[in-house]
């Protein structure tokens, strides 16, 4: 029973995880680049449907709504006036251009005053709720977040294999220049997988608030989703999920088996045991080096 | 306007090309030298912090900038450091012992890293320091009988041939001596074969393979000479301080630290040093320029982590050879006066290029 249950909520902080990862994978499949910025996107979108519901009193479903929307033209936006004119640079120049989004991010609202420096609660309707399967205590919101994740998956597999834009940008991942000559206008695509990743971002954003509360800093979690995404294979959408997975049922058993202090650094253990014997993933793609 | 014709390949490696560099560089050092009659105790101690972490830079510069390889977990080995040295005086070890031991220890630990390392490059090089970075953080935070966990280590002022050297102007003068070292060691390096072997993995690890360059070692020796060079920053760190806890080596102080080579110019031993002006000087300006804000935003406390953030966005977009690259850009105006060219160091733009292929 023990074992299950911490199986349970291993789960439920593994598809948070992997959320995140999955926009870290959207992102650099499509544009070479690794974001940093993706945790502080989970933020500004858990922010967003904070301030819908607090300030604005709407129900929580319009304002989780709202904030995924606004959270995806925002990723657009952001794409098109910070990204684009660096693309095509060294990889590690845009690294650092998402840790400065980052730092800004932050900044801002932590600016807001009254807002900024508080911790608040999401309102959720689903909050605190227990259900009782035998020994088995099942949080409604690890439940909530399972199933949400289970759904978004779906949706992605669907439009990555059955739609016109999702064929596309599998397109423009594995050769833009391929891609480019077919037709595909690549660097519009690249803004929507922007906005693709910051409304996944805010997705998982929104789960997260009910378990550890609104604030500026919630956007360090991101910083455990590498594990995942490297422990998935940096380039696949399905490794990012099962890489989640991994890294949270590996934190939640280390949490409660070993000592103090290994539940923190167990995803980064294992992302070195991973290097150094998988450097590509359990679902990493193999390309052959050219000079 | 200055030609110089290169004759003999003797001058191509040269450390002062010409009489202006020997002239200038005589000067810094002069001023460097009186500084502590020149400046007051807090601008002295300010100017001590430059040098600290110009030693620091010095060491991530060669690793990110002219080896090419990134390290997000730079802030562990500058702890290493620091907890040596820290540990080593409290037992009474003679401080210059210590502050090679610090050093030592560090180049170790950095071997270490480089051997996970070594398989490894780009984001997942990054991630694989990052993920160090954290490690080494929790071993300061819970090692307990050695570092004293969260509660911090005390360190006492160091000790030279029986002279205290806790005092502003000595530890000044300490720090002065250590960065002139290393900056003269890592010029040096850097003309010699090995440098010109990092800088060949930098521009292109297997081209560099395919002249006969053996990877693992340079990269071990790079990332073993970077972090012993941390480690000699973290030491003088932890007596500026005198007080150390984990939470000074943490994942900000890593990104702080690449932040601040980025800044400066990668790729340049200048960079180093202006990227530690940078670093010390942006929280004075900030404070400064709080007054000439309205109240709401000068007084809010994101305000630094706002400027920080847009400083480095600006620096990437529309300087990436950073502080280096502007002085650059001034001092060749100023040569070519009437003939610079606006486009003369703009960067090409290669949409087809990817990192997977690399």
């Amino acid at each position: 029973m023990q074992i299950l249950q911490l199986l349970l909520s291993g789960i439920a902080q593994g598809c948070i995880y992997g959320l995140i990862a999955l926009g870290f994978v959207l992102i650099y499949k499509a544009t070479e680049t690794v974001s940093f910025a993706q945790g502080d996107l989970m933020m500004l979108g858990a922010f967003g449907a904070f301030a819908g519901m607090s300030l604005f009193g709407m129900p929580f479903w319009l304002a989780a709504l709202l904030a995924v929307v606004a959270m995806a033209a925002f990723g657009v936006l952001l794409e098109l006036v910070v990204i684009r004119p660096i693309l095509g640079q060294p990889q590690f120049s845009i690294v650092m251009l998402t840790i400065g989004i980052a730092y800004v991010a932050r900044g801002l609202i932590t600016m807001v005053p009254g807002i900024g420096t508080d911790t608040h609660t999401l309102a959720v309707p689903y909050k605190d709720q227990i259900w009782k399967l035998g020994e088995l205590v099942v949080n409604l919101e690890q439940l909530v977040i399972i199933i949400a994740t289970a759904i978004l998956c779906g949706l992605l597999f669907a439009m990555f294999r059955y739609s016109k834009l999702g064929i596309a940008m599998q397109a423009s991942s594995q050769n833009q220049l391929a891609a480019y000559y077919m037709g595909i206008p690549v660097k519009r695509l690249n803004g929507l997988v922007w906005g693709l990743a910051a409304a996944v971002a805010a997705i998982a954003g929104m789960l997260l608030a009910p378990i550890t509360f609104v604030h500026a800093n919630m956007g360090f979690i991101g910083l455990k989703a590498f594990p995942a995404a490297v422990v998935g294979g940096f380039g696949s959408l399905p490794g990012a999920i099962v890489g989640g997975l991994v890294i949270g049922i590996v934190e939640s058993f280390a949490g409660f088996y070993l000592p103090d202090g290994f539940k923190d650094t167990a995803p980064y253990i294992v992302v070195l045991l991973m290097l150094m014997i998988k450097p590509n993933g359990l679902f990493g793609e193999k390309l052959r080096k050219k000079v | 306007m200055r030609f110089i014709f290169k004759t003999t390949y003797d001058q191509d490696i040269r450390l002062a090309r010409h009489g202006g560099h020997v002239l200038w560089y005589s000067l810094l050092v002069a001023f460097l030298l009186v500084a502590p009659w020149v400046i007051d105790e807090y601008w002295l101690a300010q100017l001590t912090f430059v040098l600290i972490y110009g030693i620091v830079g010095l060491g991530l510069m060669l690793l990110a900038g002219f080896t090419g390889q990134f390290s997000i977990g730079h802030a562990a080995f500058l702890g290493t450091g620091a907890y040596t040295q820290g540990v080593l005086t409290n037992m009474g070890v003679p401080f210059p012992l210590a502050l090679l031991a610090s050093a030592a220890l560090s180049a170790a630990v950095g071997v270490v890293v480089a051997l996970p390392a070594l398989r490894v490059k780009g984001i997942y090089l990054g991630i694989a320091t990052l993920s160090f970075g954290f490690i080494v953080e929790e071993v300061f935070a819970r090692w307990e009988s050695v570092t004293g966990g969260n509660a911090g280590l005390h360190v006492k002022s160091p000790q030279l041939f029986g002279w205290s050297l806790g005092s502003g102007e000595g530890f000044y003068f300490l720090c002065l001596v250590v960065a002139v070292i290393s900056t003269l060691g890592i010029l040096n390096l850097l003309r010699s074969p090995t440098g010109r072997a990092f800088v060949a993995i930098r521009d292109s690890e297997i081209s560099a393979q395919s002249m006969g360059i053996h990877l693992a070692r340079y990269k071990t020796m790079s990332f073993a000479i970077s972090a012993a060079l941390a480690g000699l920053g973290g030491a003088l760190y932890a007596h500026k301080l005198s007080f150390i806890s984990p939470d000074q080596f943490n994942i900000l102080q890593s990104i702080d630290l690449l932040l601040m080579v980025v800044i400066g110019g990668l790729g340049s031993v200048h960079g180093a040093f202006l990227g530690a002006i940078f670093l010390i000087a942006m929280p004075q300006l900030i404070s400064m320029g709080k007054d000439w804000l309205p109240a709401v935003v000068g007084q809010a406390p994101g305000l630094q982590g706002l400027v920080y953030g847009l400083v480095l966005i600006a620096f990437v977009l529309f300087e990436p050879l950073g502080l280096y690259g502007r002085w650059l850009k001034i001092r060749t105006w100023l040569q070519l006066f009437p003939f610079y060219r606006k486009g003369l160091f703009k960067r090409q733009k290669s949409f087809t290029k990817s990192d997977r292929l690399r």
